[in-house]
């Protein structure tokens, strides 16, 4: 079998009362579609913000590339090749999209210049090959709608390029339409031998495109397997019988 | 050309708003469009020009700094006290400004690593700063330096006082700086959203800390040319700049909660405001006015501001 791309062991995390990871373990293998599943609240998007170095966990291991790490900045994941979608997308609504696609990666002329021009030529380009429209690429992030601002980020993901790509609800605020163009898009990428790791609540999205998923509960990985040794019914009945089993006290 | 528009629609209706004033007072008085009038509109508003571009900067990164007077106040007593202490006039415009580094740095960190609000913050340094001064001057002015510093103040080349030259300077330098070069776009998108910048990989405090102390340097230049001109720091200088730099800044289209800023806009405000005191002496009306309107553009621009956010619906902060 081959060695896991990423690897995460008894991750854990605390906000102040709130144990949102109690020892969590994830695995991607490379080139593979991961998903990670589970009710509102179980923890998928902290355990994801602390690979992408968002936040800082406050036990356990992270192993990217057998590289090991008891944390990460948002720079060194970058440089382990980990681009992030996040659920707030992380956008600057004052900027246009050139603006948010480069911000952090800027082309520059004359060494300190920004070249306003082949940023948003590019920016075109990129649209263009993802089918994303956007009339107005110069109006900014703010004045798009929640489908729009879904598509740029992840547009700025493919930009960014790396080989892990974290993508965290990303068609949550999406048509049917630009949903499916999306999901070709994952597609395409895990063809380009990239390792995407997605967080959806959308079962049947994630039985369509996931290699392997992982249930989240509670802060605690509770199952990991092949997507077709199961099915959209079964892994549901899964999460709600897990959801329902839980105790007072863990609820709370 | 309507995008133009659009985009440029506050600094257009500064401009139109300026020629309107401009045409009253013409109207008004003699002796408001004549070149010694037009140049001592620009002498006395060159070092709030140059306080205000300091202010924009650190307004569009989303917060405010209300110790930026007291800073003034401070940076020219340190020089003076370092005048006297037999420093060349460079090196003690070198002292100054790196009074007004350290003081912003401060700031910055605070704000930064602390999480407390930045009114309160700055509120209190501007209390501290403005006690230091008094201390180190006893509440006495320092006065009489030599006539090379004072030429920073009121010395000339051709018909153009220095101070006009150092502001149109630092306005031609803050332009390319905030838009077209990358620590101004990390400071527009510091105020229009800190988290994106930081999961874009940028070390948010460590700009942070860079706009404060870019306002310390413009606090410092300020300062340099306000005690050369009078010959004199005082303890007391620079009382309630901060509130015309802040006028400037929001009026000029700098959004109050940071993500946007404009430079042109700054300078219109700033000649704005310069134009309405120049006219009001001209008229004679009492300096206590001057005050009154400051307070209520600022008002006024908030509330255009607030108005323009509800009407096109945006999402900043």
């Amino acid at each position: 079998m081959t060695a896991p791309i990423v690897e995460m062991k008894q991750v854990k995390k605390r906000f102040g009362y709130i144990e949102a990871l109690r020892g969590a373990d994830f695995t991607a293998y490379p080139g593979e579609v991961t998903a990670i599943v589970g009710d509102n609240g179980s923890g998928k998007s902290t355990l994801i913000k602390i690979l992408s170095g968002g936040l800082k966990p406050d036990g356990g291991e992270i192993r990217i590339k057998d590289k090991a790490f008891s944390s990460l900045t948002v720079r060194q994941a970058m440089e382990q090749g980990i681009t992030t979608v996040y659920q707030d997308l992380a956008l600057d609504n004052c900027k246009d999209c050139a603006g948010n696609i480069f911000l952090g990666r800027e082309i520059m002329k004359h060494r300190f210049f920004l070249d306003h021009k082949l940023m948003r030529q590019k920016t075109r380009e990129l649209l263009n090959r993802l089918q994303i429209f956007i009339p107005d690429i110069t109006q900014p992030v703010e004045k798009m709608s929640g489908g729009q601002r879904q598509a740029l980020s992840i547009a700025r993901a493919v930009y960014a390029g790396g080989d892990i790509m974290i993508f965290d609800e990303p068609t949550s605020a999406m048509g049917l339409k630009e949903t499916s163009r999306i999901m070709r898009l994952f597609l395409e990428l895990k063809k380009e031998g990239k390792t995407i790791i997605l967080i959806s609540h959308n079962l049947f999205q994630v039985f369509d495109i996931a290699d392997r998923i992982s249930v989240i509960h509670n802060g605690l990985l509770v199952d990991s397997f092949l997507t077709k040794d199961s099915s959209p019914q079964k892994l549901h009945e899964m999460i709600v019988e897990k959801e329902e089993g839980m105790t007072d006290e863990e609820m709370v | 050309m309507k995008k133009w528009f659009s985009r440029y629609s506050q600094q257009i209706f500064l401009f139109a708003v300026m020629m309107l004033i401009c045409i009253v007072l013409t109207v008004q008085s003699k002796y408001f469009l004549t070149w010694k009038n037009i140049r001592n509109i620009l002498e006395a508003n060159s070092y709030r020009l140059i306080l205000a571009i300091g202010m924009t900067f650190v307004i569009a990164s989303g917060v405010m700094d209300l110790s930026a007077g007291a800073m003034v106040s401070m940076c020219g007593v340190i020089m003076a006290v370092g005048l006297h202490a037999g420093l060349p006039a460079g090196a003690a415009v070198v002292l100054g400004i790196g009074t007004g580094m350290a003081m912003g740095a401060i700031n910055g960190v605070l704000i930064h690593y602390t999480g407390i609000n930045f009114f309160i913050l700055t509120l209190a340094a501007s209390g501290m700063l403005r006690g230091i001064s008094l201390m180190i001057t006893d509440g006495k002015p320092i006065t009489r330096f030599g006539q090379d510093f004072i030429f920073l103040g009121i010395g000339r080349i051709g018909e153009m006082q220095l101070s006009v030259i150092f502001a149109a300077l630092l306005v031609m330098l803050s332009i390319p700086l905030m838009f077209h070069m990358k620590w101004g776009n990390y400071v527009q998108a510091l105020g229009g959203n800190k988290d994106a910048l930081e999961k874009s990989g940028i070390h948010v405090g460590g700009l942070r800390i860079s706009v404060h102390m870019f306002l310390g340097v413009m606090a410092a230049v300020t300062a340099v040319i306000i005690t050369a001109r009078l010959n004199s720091a005082e303890p007391n200088a620079g009382m309630n700049m901060e509130l015309d730099a802040i006028t400037a800044a929001v009026m000029g289209g700098t959004a109050i909660s940071g993500g946007r800023a404009s430079i042109g806009g700054t300078v219109l405000a700033v000649l704005i405001l310069g134009v309405i005191r120049n006219g009001l002496t001209l008229m004679s009306v009492s300096s206590d006015y001057q005050q009154w309107i400051t307070g209520f553009l600022l008002l006024l621009s908030v509330l255009i501001s607030e108005i323009r956010v509800r009407k096109t619906g945006t999402l900043m902060k």
